[in-house]
This record gives C-alpha cells, structure tokens and sequence, in this order.
C-alpha cells in the first residue's frame, strides 16, 4: 500500500527525515510514534505530498507520488491542527469538500453521530477546538477511501465523541483499510493499534505489533516499552 | 481694408465688365480656341469666357484689365513648362479656372498665378493642383484672393514653393481658401494691412502661415492643422490675430504658433490643440493674450526670454502636459484670472476665484529643458512629490510667476 | 483549477475588504465627476491615483490574502488536487476579484456620467487595462514575498519596500542618473528602465495617450519611433505581457517547491 524508500528531508539545517525506509502493506491499524520533533507530522506530510522530499522515493497504491496527484483520491486526511478558512460555515466547507472531490460521501450520518447539526450555520472561527477536530472528523471519514492517515485525532475531543472515534476506526479497519495514526495518548494507541512504527530523530527505530514490542523490550506496558526502546539501539 | 470698400470693388469691377466691355468666349470649336488669342483680341474691360475644355498653355500675360472667367471649370495645363498666368495690368480678376502642372524651376519662382505691380484684382474659386507657387502677388495693393482651393504635392521644402504669398504688398485680403500640402500655406513677406480670414491651412510642409516684416495684419478664424512646424509669426508688429484654431502640431520642432520679435500684438480667442508647444515665444513685447484655449498641449506656453509686459488674462489652459515653461528665474509678464485645469486649490469664500496663487511654471519642466530624456517620468509619483518640493520653495522657476486669481471654472 | 478559483473568488467576494475596495473606487469615481464636472480632468487625476495605489493595495491585499489563507491552502493540499492549479486558482481570484473591483468601482460612475459619449472613452479604457495589469503584476509579486516568507511581518514589510521602491525610489533613482548622464544618449537608457518597471511602464502607456503632444518635443529617433507610431503602445503591451507572466510563472514555480 505505501513503500516509502531512502527518505530524506531537512528543514533548514536539522535532518527531520533521515534515509528513512518504511512498507507498509496494507489492512490494520498503523500507529506512528514518536518525541515531538521525530518527524511524524513530516513523513505523513510527505505521503500527502504536502512536503516535498528532498532525495527518495514514495510510492502510494502502486504509483509513484513524485508529479502525481491523482493518488490522493484514495487518502482521506486528518491534520494535526484544525484550521479551517475562517469566514466560511460549517455546511460551506462540507459542501466544499465534496464539491471538490465528487465522491459519495456519508457527511449527513456523520455529523449526526457528532451532533453537529446545530453548528452548520455557524462561521468556523467562532466554534471551539472540540467543535472544530469533530467537523475535522467528519470531514476525513465521510469518503470511502482504502487509506486513511489521521494525525492526532483525539485532540480536544470530549469522552462522547472519542468512542465514536474509536467505533468509527474500528468500522473502518474492519472494512479493511488501511489506518495511519499518530498519536501522543497511548491509552489510545495501544487500544487501537494493530502495528507500532516508532519514530526518532527521523529513523525508524521499530515496526511491530504491540507484543513484538512488549518482548523485544521485556516491559509488561506500553508506557516503559516506549522509553525503553529509545535508549535502546536500533535493529529494526 | 472694410467690408464697404471690397463691395464697392466687386460692385465696380461687375459694373464696369458689364457697362464697356463685350464678352469673348473660347473654346476648341470656337472662332478663339486659346486663351492666349482671346487676351490679344480682347479689348480692355472685356470678359473672356473660357468654356470646358483642356488648355494647354503657359506663360499667359494678363496685360489689360479683363475678367477672365471659366465656364464648368476649364483646365489650364501648364505642362510643367512654367509659369501660366501673369497678370501685370490693374483691374483684373481670374475666376472659375482649374490650373495644373506648374512648372518647377530652383532659379524662377514660378507661380499658377502671379499678380505683378497691379491694383484691384480679384482672383477667387480657382482651384490648383500639382503646383509649384500657387498665387503670387507682388507689389501689388487693394486685391482680394477669395475662395480658391490650393493643393500641392509637396514633400520637402526645398523643392517646392508656397500657396499663398505676398511680397511688398498692401491692402489685400485673402479669405475662405483652402490651402494644402505646399511648402508654407500662406506667406507674407514685407506686406501690411492684409487680412487672412476664414482659410483652412493643413498639412504644410513648413509652416501653415508665415509672417515676415509685416506690420498692422489681422488674421482671424483661420484653421491650421498638421503643419510641419505651425504658424511662424516673425519681426513684425501690431498684428491682430483672433479666433483661430492651432491644431496637432507635433514634432521637436513643432509648434502651435512661434512668435520671434513680435511686438504691440493681439492674440485673443484662439484655440491651440495638441500642439507639441502651444505658443513659444521669443523677444516679443507688449503682447496682450486673452481668452485663448489651450488644450492638450505638450506646452502651452514656452517663453524663451527676453519677453517683457506681454499680459496673459482669461484664457483656459486645459490638461496640457506643462503649462507655461520658462528658461530664466526672471519673469516681466503677468498671469491673472486664467482657468488652469491643473489647480489644484480652493475657493473658500466663493468668489469663483481660488484662494491660493497658482504657479504654472513647473520644477519639471525646467528639468525637461536640461535633459530632454527625462521627459519619460512625466506624471510619476517621484516628480509630483519634486514638483510639490519646489511649489512650496520655489528655488529653480521664477518666484513671481503665479496666477493670484487663478479661476475655479472653465471659461465660455 | 477553476473550482479553487471559484471559492477564492467567492470567499473574497464574501470578505469585507473587497468591498470597501470596490466601494472606494466608486466613490472615487462619482467625487473625481460630479466635483469637476470634467472627464477629462478626471481621468488625469485617476491616473495618478492608479499608478500609485493600485500597485499597493494590489500588494498588501495579495501578502495578506495569503497568510490568512494558509488553512485553506493546506486543507486543499491534502485534496486531490493540483499544486499548480491550487495556487494559480486563488492568484486568479484575487487578482481577478481586485481587478473586478477597480473595473466596475471605476466604470460604474463614468459610464452613468456619459463616458461612453466622450471622447475620453479611450483614455479610460487604457487607464482600467494598465490598472488591471498592474493588479495582477503586484498580487503576482505579492504571492511571490509572502511564499518566499514564512514571517507575516516580514512578508508584509517586504512587499510594502518592493511598493515603495517601485512607486517612488526606482524613479528618483532614475531622474538622477538622467541628470548625471546628461552628456551622453540616454534615449535607448531611458526607454530600457521604463520598461523594468512595471509601474513606469503603465504609466508610459497612459502617457501614450494623454501627453504624446509631449513626448514628441524630444529629438531623439529613438524616442521619435517609441512615441510616435504604434511601436511604443505594442511593446508596451508586450513587456506588460511579460512582466505578469513572469512572476506568475516563479510563483507557480516556487509553490511546486514548497513545504506545507
């Protein structure tokens, strides 16, 4: 589903992404983990196309990104911070979206399950953060797309809505898709996650399932697993 | 010379055709086929009436008094051989005749018509085409050239003549002709008292009028459009000119009007449209210019110095590029209650005249005169900030050149 | 790219700035009329208002678009669509809003006064081609500071120097190597620094047509064929050309290149 090979990226003079090599076949729940500054945000960006890489390949759905756009059809996107253009309302930037996408879409279902009606006359700019990541979600699940990439979905959102978050990720894995997310909670991750990609300072330190995780660190939690494979050295 | 004096001519000169003289009437199939034969045989006061036909001749000497009038305009060729008529006696008058191919000489001036040392003559609806000079008079007094259509081939000045030249001549008129492509449309040389009213003067290759040593003329209503330089006013003085339209003069050298040692005149309700300058003026005195237009100009007024109490009152100056240009800091003339579009003052009390003085003299247009190229930056933003600097402090234009009662609406 | 025109097109539509444009320019243009009951003299006045603040606001309004248009940029990034048609669609809508806004704001008035019966007809429509141009050259310029830099400050810092320098300095710059030069041709000198800039390059094909009884005093045979035939008019139509298609095509360029 998505090999990414020899990836490098650099930002100024820090090496964000370094000969960064990652396959990932498809079907399940792929978590990126990682410190902030690891370069989770950068390799899903460079999946998206949105950073452009400096040396390395990228290829998504068997096609190589590099000039091609198209492939992102078949990703559906959640960013990390919930900007939207603000003087446009809710039902605008649905109606946008679609519009721009021409796909069936299930917004309507959506913004039932999170209780949006009554917000999709309101202008972006005055809903709050919770509000604005739910309208994020809708926005990300309502396409039928085999690969989904979400950065940080559960930000801001209350209990209500992170089940239905989870049951939502859940439907979708089941569907057999494909589920990238990065994530700081890792209550969330290791409820979710079927596999575990760590990131650090812009190497994958390891590719997993959660117990390969578990006994390759010898820790019982998630928590220690994580600190521990940081100090340990790479094999993966 | 009044209105009442030239009826009385033409009153005279029909009476005395009709009271002692018969009429003689040419034509190929008639008893006098030339009009060179007809003269001969004609007695004095006779009339000659030349019928449609082709004349081949030149060289025609007019030396009695006679009408000579052609019937459905005759052509008179001179087959490039010479002059075609002179006309050496008084009392004579040339009407209805189609005159071409002039003869082209660089030692003799020759002319369609030439009028020499003669007294009331007439010369009207002639019309002339492939000339050389059109109708020259010369020494001659009290004649009238009246509704005649002049139109030259010329392309350059020194092979071709004028339309309409007096030389040392008095008390003639010359109205309602229609001057085109010659060297200067109209010229006057030594020649006073003459009245040039209601021509149309374009596309000249020199000048549309030409004025030299002529004193006490009027010249009014006439049009001169696309002349190769404009009209040229020159070293005489006490000349009247009055409602004349100045037109699309435009070159380096070009000029709306250009008066040089003009002094004692009159310049009053004239209208100088897009001209490159509108008026540039040299060494002339005394000059009252008065409800003049002046409209889309380059310049309308450049003062090259040495002119004094010349007094420019009630005219519009109208979205010229510059307004009035001067080359000294020095300034003798006076600019009072003109409308200039570019002022940019007020009018508090509302009197119709605005409160601040207006300074026609542009900082830029003496930068102009010193590095032409400049020219390039005109309207920018940098020069009207310069421009603001020097209205302000005046440092390079004359501190004394200002409109004190600059109108706030256009006049009539 | 002509849906991402469209909703920049109808977001600015929406904002309030295109308004007060747009109605700046129509009070601009009934005050300039109805004070100096004269065409013609409003058209001059127009023009230096055009070649000064058009170019600004063409700027400003283009950095500040693009800053506060950064969401929306990169929600459309993640969208299947083209870079180029992303960037190029919201550089048309506000190049094209602004440009609708000086057009209609300026043709509204003029039109109701009796234009279309005047001979200024010409003069006017150049004036609303050069302002047009000048509004796409700049928003162009705009788009290039504000990819070029991250910093909003320093974005709009930057494109209100490039304003200034093109507006004001780049003349005065200009007229004083005239001056020093003086002894030397300077036709050809001139004529090539009236095309480097886009504003003195507008303003020369205003001139064209409102002061050429001018422009021909000057000897030059340069100059005498720039300003004297239609050879001036279409080259500076060209360069025009060629100076919106330029920093269009880097800014295109630029945004393939670029990290979101």
């Amino acid at each position: 589903m998505i090999q990414v090979a020899n990836l490098h990226k650099k930002f100024g003079k820090t090496q964000v992404l370094d000969n960064l090599d990652l396959e990932i076949d498809g079907g399940g729940i792929f978590a990126i983990l990682g410190p902030n500054g690891s370069g989770k945000t950068t390799l899903i960006k460079s999946i998206l196309g949105m950073v452009i890489m400096d040396k390395g390949s990228i290829s998504v759905l068997g096609a190589a990104i590099k000039t091609n756009w198209n492939y992102r059809k078949e990703i559906n996107y959640l960013p990390q911070i919930a900007n939207f253009p603000g003087n446009l309302k809710v039902r605008e930037l649905i109606k946008m979206i679609v519009d721009l996408r021409q796909k069936p879409n299930r917004a309507d279902e959506l913004i039932e399950l999170f209780k949006l009606e009554d917000f999709l006359d309101k202008k972006l700019t005055t809903l709050s953060g919770g509000t604005k990541q739910k309208v994020n979600i809708v926005l990300s699940f309502m396409f039928d797309s085999p690969l989904l990439i979400l950065d940080e979905p559960t930000t801001g959102l209350d209990p209500l809505a992170l089940i239905n978050l989870k049951k939502l990720i859940q439907e979708e894995k089941n569907k057999g898709k494909t589920i990238l997310i990065t994530s700081h909670i890792l209550q969330f991750v290791e409820e979710v996650a079927d596999e575990i990609i760590y990131l650090l300072e812009g190497k994958i330190y390891f590719k997993g399932s959660l117990e390969q995780l578990k006994s390759k660190t010898e820790q019982t939690d998630i928590e220690h697993a994580i600190a521990a494979i940081a100090t340990q050295p790479q094999h993966a | 010379m009044n209105v009442w004096n030239k009826l009385l001519l033409i009153l005279f000169m029909a009476f005395g055709a009709a009271s002692h003289g018969s009429t003689l009437e040419i034509c190929s199939t008639c008893p006098i086929k030339s009009i060179k034969e007809g003269i001969d045989q004609a007695q004095a006061y006779d009339t000659l009436l030349i019928k449609k036909g082709t004349y081949l001749e030149f060289d025609i000497i007019v030396d009695k008094p006679l009408t000579i009038i052609g019937k459905d305009y005759p052509v008179v060729d001179g087959e490039d051989q010479g002059e075609i008529f002179t006309v050496t006696s008084d009392n004579v008058t040339i009407d209805g005749l189609f005159i071409i191919n002039v003869g082209t000489s660089y030692t003799s001036d020759y002319a369609a018509i030439r009028v020499v040392k003669s007294k009331n003559f007439l010369i009207q609806n002639v019309v002339l085409e492939k000339l050389f000079f059109g109708i020259y008079l010369e020494k001659s007094t009290d004649g009238r050239v009246f509704h005649n259509k002049i139109i030259g081939d010329a392309v350059e000045e020194f092979n071709s003549g004028n339309g309409i030249q007096l030389w040392y001549c008095q008390n003639v008129s010359v109205e309602n002709n229609i001057v085109q492509h010659v060297r200067d449309g109209i010229y006057l040389e030594f020649s006073d008292q003459i009245v040039i009213k209601n021509n149309i003067s374009t596309n000249n290759v020199r000048y549309g009028l030409h004025f030299m040593f002529s004193n006490d003329d009027l010249y009014q209503d006439n049009t001169f459009e696309n002349n190769g330089a404009g009209v040229a006013v020159m070293f005489s003085k006490k000349i009247k000119m009055y409602n004349n339209t100045f037109k699309k003069n435009w070159g380096a050298a070009s000029f709306g009007m250009l008066l040089k040692e003009i002094n004692d005149s009159e310049i009053i309700g004239n209208t100088f449209e897009e001209n490159t300058v509108g008026i540039s003026i040299e060494g002339s005195n005394r000059i009252n210019y008065k409800e003049n237009d002046f409209v889309n100009n380059g310049w309308a007024l450049k003062v090259r110095g040495a002119c004094y109490s010349n007094v420019f009152s009630s005219n519009n100056f109208l979205y010229n590029s510059f307004d009035v240009s001067y080359n000294s800091k020095l300034n003798d003339n006076s600019f009072s209650g003109n409308y200039w579009s570019n002022y940019t003052g007020y009018d508090l009390d509302k009197n119709g005249v605005g409160d601040v003085p207006y300074r026609p003299v542009k900082l830029f247009s003496y930068i102009v005169n010193r590095t032409p190229e400049t020219i390039v930056l005109l309207r920018s933003l940098f020069m009207d900030i310069i421009d603001f600097s020097e209205k302000v402090s005046p440092v390079f234009t004359p501190d004394n050149l200002r409109d004190n009662s600059p109108l706030m609406k256009k006049l009539q | 790219m002509l849906k991402i025109l469209k909703y920049s097109f109808y977001d600015l539509m929406r904002s309030r700035w295109s308004y007060v444009y747009f109605i700046f320019y129509l009070l601009l243009g009934f005050v300039l009329l109805f004070l100096n009951n004269d065409v013609s003299k409003a058209v001059i006045t127009l023009m230096n208002i055009i070649i000064v603040l058009v170019p600004l606001i063409a700027t400003i309004f283009g950095v500040m678009y693009y800053y506060n248009s950064k969401e929306f940029t990169e929600l459309l990034l993640a969208q299947p669509i083209k870079r180029t048609s992303i960037f190029l669609g919201q550089y048309l809508g506000v190049s094209g809003s602004l440009a609708m806004s000086l057009v209609l704001g300026l043709g509204i008035p003029f039109t109701l006064y009796g234009l279309l019966k005047s001979n200024a007809i010409w003069d006017f429509s150049l004036l609303l081609v050069a302002g047009a141009f000048l509004t796409f050259i700049f928003t162009a310029l705009a788009f290039n500071i504000a990819l070029s830099n991250e910093n909003k400050i320093k974005g709009f810092g930057y494109a209100v120097l490039l304003w200034l320098f093109l507006a004001v300095i780049y003349d005065g710059i200009f007229l004083i190597s005239l001056i020093i030069f003086e002894e030397y041709p300077l036709d050809n000198f001139s004529l090539v620094s009236t095309m480097l800039n886009p504003i003195d390059l507008s303003r020369t094909l205003i001139l064209l047509k409102l002061d050429i009884s001018a422009l021909l005093g000057y000897t030059g045979a340069v100059f005498k064929k720039f300003f004297g035939t239609n050879f001036g008019f279409f080259v500076s139509m060209g360069v025009l050309m060629i100076w919106t298609i330029l920093p269009v095509w880097r800014m295109v360029h630029k945004a393939k290149r670029k990290d979101f």
